[in-house]
């Protein structure tokens, strides 16, 4: 074939279905891998809850139909009946140590009911069942039943208010999250509190105020440096400047706040936490706000500076609300990451086993991956099924926090 | 079309200190005034040694080849060259016997007084009311007796954008589900609601179509009753259509931009006086 007006032949090879099919050979290896990550993550939920349902077999202390008086289960007693069970089936020495933690006069009836269970129940996991072993391994759970006489056997779904509303305990039939999930909503608060209008001030100057010379040049590619450094690194920074070198105030010594507990005193609490969560995602949050920046028409900065405005006004009125969608975006990301941290929170000192509720940023700490590592880490079955069900309780923490954000981004977006 | 009584405040005090500035401008006789003006993109020159004074309340049109610094010289009325790193200006710009690059002048004071419509038409993502009324806001317009409201201030403002009839039922739409034509002339009722002394237009028709250009022609010849306008334009049957004065720019062996000839636009057009701007505009370059 000779091109028109060429001095030289020009010859085409009509290749196009080999091009196609290169193509084809792509789409169908993205189609797969697609699949693979759909499956891998349907596989995750399903392992999830197949730990955290069951059937669960329990033995007591106590035969809980020899508490009932005059065929009323002791669940559905009074305070003095209950207060009457506790006095007849516990020490007296371990009755003095209760009275004195909180007396029982002060305790209302679900209390009191919890104490019961707790203290003269005392209800042990005999053995723990999956979901798959409950479903299709009928006789395998019955043998066991029989091997404990006396026993009761209960389908537990252990995603239930209990595990809410009570702290950690070494029985895993009694343990729950609260004080784990306290911990961990009040960190996430302090780390957004503070990583998102540092970092996004800091997005805002290196962006719109610096010079584009050699150190800010060096400087922002540090900050992308940075947003790769091994999370238990900012552990240690923060154990050096927030536990150590700031401890009057983390400790709240200087607010004349300390809470009492010897590890708080020593600095290892919520707002240390917070804070070396907040140093974790703030080049997170930097780069994804500069990146919003920087997307901004540089149009509409000329339409505003043209009628007068100052830089200031400009970035406030018109580019802030422009990169805000986006400046969300990426610090939804960073608080997802932070949430599920547990490296740098240990090196910071989170206490493995508290009973108590964080009452402010000074109190100790303990948060719900601290937990769910914690009881992972056990043998017994009836803790895999407990930290099954708080990653439940912690996926949907993720996702409220995700969807919040998304909806306050959809609204910004509609509002232009 | 458009009558001029429309503006009824167009001489009324509505923002802070415009008046006694408005006579130290008269006084010149000429709106804004270049004076051996040379700029800089960090070591390329872009334009030289340019010289000239614009008058008042007339149309100014800078017309020449593309890359011969039309758009440089025209930022640079307003400062927004500023905005461009490496960008720097040598020589005086003289508005309101000021020179505007003179350390102590404030840039956002300069623009505030010499507005500038754009190429791309580039209202705010915000309602038309908002595009027109956040300037003047920002500027520190004034309600009181004797003074138009906002509302009655934008009104005038997109009337004499010849813009009004169009928008009235729909002021809280965004600027941006306006046609492009409609959008330039937002941008150019946003431009006069900060009553500015001289009015900067960068090729403002040059994205629309001929019925929108030729609308956005009449409106600049009804403003230029009230405004200074300096309008670039790689149009040349548009720039001896609405000017009154015309500016040839060329660029010169070392990609300098120069300018050639600067007069009356019928004497350019008719009879210039450089044999580069006759080639220019018979077509032979450019
Ligand atoms: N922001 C900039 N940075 C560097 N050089 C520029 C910039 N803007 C324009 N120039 C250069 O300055 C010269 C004049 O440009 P410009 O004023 O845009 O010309 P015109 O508007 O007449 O087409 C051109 O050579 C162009 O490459
Ligand atoms: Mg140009």
């Amino acid at each position: 074939m000779n091109g028109p007006g060429l001095s030289f032949p020009v010859e085409f090879d009509p290749t196009l279905p080999r091009r196609h099919s290169s193509g084809n050979i792509f789409a169908r290896f993205f189609l797969v891998s697609t699949w693979a990550g759909i499956a891998a993550l349907a596989l995750l939920m399903l392992t999830i809850l197949n730990d955290s349902i069951g059937y669960v077999i329990i033995t007591t202390e106590v035969d809980p139909a020899s508490l009932a008086v005059n065929g009323v289960p002791y669940e559905e007693q009074t305070n003095q009946q209950l207060t009457d069970i506790l006095a007849n089936h516990l020490s007296a020495r371990r009755l003095r140590v209760l009275e004195k933690e909180t007396p029982f006069a002060d305790l209302n009836q679900a209390e009191l009911v919890l104490l019961v269970e707790q203290e003269v129940l005392d209800p042990e996991a005999a053995a723990t069942f999956s979901m798959v072993q409950s479903l299709f391994d009928r006789s395998m759970v019955n043998a066991e039943l029989a091997e404990h006489p006396g026993a009761t056997m209960q389908m537990r779904f252990w995603l239930q208010p209990g595990l809410l509303s009570n702290s950690g305990s070494s029985n895993a039939l009694l343990a729950g999250i609260r004080t784990a999930l306290y911990g961990s909503l009040w960190i996430i608060a302090i780390t957004i509190l503070v990583a998102f209008p540092i970092g996004v001030g800091a997005a805002i100057f290196l962006e719109e105020y610096t010079v584009d010379n050699a150190f800010y040049r060096l400087l922002r590619a540090n900050i992308t440096n940075l947003a790769g450094v091994p999370s238990i690194i900012y552990g240690m920074l923060g154990l050096a400047i927030f536990v150590r070198g700031m401890q009057p105030i983390t400790s709240g010594a200087l607010f004349n706040a300390v809470s009492g507990d010897p590890a708080a005193a020593t600095g290892r609490t919520i707002l240390s936490a917070g804070f070396t969560l907040a140093l974790l995602i703030l080049p997170l949050i930097i780069i994804n706000a500069q990146e919003a920046i920087r997307a901004v028409n540089p149009l509409l900065r000329q339409a505003s500076l043209g009628l007068g405005a100052t830089q200031w006004e400009t970035i406030w009125h018109h580019v802030l609300p422009q990169a805000m969608p986006g400046i969300l975006t990426g610090t939804i990301l960073a608080i997802s990451r932070a949430i599920g941290e547990t490296a740098p929170l240990v090196v910071v000192g989170a206490a493995t086993y508290i009973t108590f509720d964080p009452t402010g940023p000074f109190s100790k700490f303990t948060t719900l991956p601290i937990a769910i590592y914690q009881w992972v880490s056990r043998p017994q079955p009836e803790f895999r099924s407990l930290a099954a069900a708080s990653i439940l309780v912690l996926m949907a923490l993720l996702l409220s926090l995700n969807a919040f954000a998304i909806a306050l981004r959809n609204r910004l977006q509609k509002k232009q | 079309m458009l009558s001029s009584n429309i503006m009824p405040y167009a001489q009324s005090n509505i923002f802070s200190k415009t008046g006694e500035q408005e006579e130290a401008a008269g006084a010149s006789g000429f709106a804004i005034e270049a004076r051996n003006l040379s700029i800089h993109y960090s070591a390329f020159r872009a334009v030289k040694n340019v010289d000239m004074a614009i008058p008042e309340r007339k149309i100014t049109a800078i017309i020449g080849p593309s890359g011969c610094g039309k758009s440089t010289v025209l930022r640079s009325f307003n400062r927004m060259n500023d905005l461009v790193p490496g960008a720097h200006a040598e020589g005086d710009v003289i508005f309101m016997g000021q020179n505007i690059y003179a350390p102590q002048v404030d840039p956002v004071e300069v623009r505030r007084r010499i507005g500038m419509v754009f190429q791309k038409p580039n209202p705010f993502p915000r309602s038309i009311y908002e595009n027109v009324a956040w300037g003047a806001r920002l500027n520190g317009f004034k309600v009181g007796l004797g003074r138009p409201s906002m509302d009655e201030w934008v009104e005038n403002c997109l009337r004499k954008a010849a813009l009004w009839d169009e928008v009235k039922d729909k002021l809280n739409q965004s600027g941006l589900s306006l046609s492009g034509g409609q959008q330039q002339r937002l941008c150019i009722a946003r431009a006069i609601a900060i009553q500015p002394q001289i009015i900067l237009m960068d090729e403002p028709a040059s994205a629309l179509d001929p019925i929108a250009t030729l609308k956005v022609e009449e409106l600049m010849q009804e403003l230029a009753r009230d405004y200074t306008i300096i309008v670039v334009t790689h149009n040349m049957q548009q720039a001896a259509r609405v000017s009154d004065q015309t500016a040839f720019f060329t660029v010169d062996a070392d990609r300098a931009g120069m300018l050639v000839e600067f007069g009356d636009t019928r004497q350019i057009f008719t009879n210039p006086k450089d044999s580069r701007t006759e080639g220019y505009i018979s077509g032979k370059y450019g």
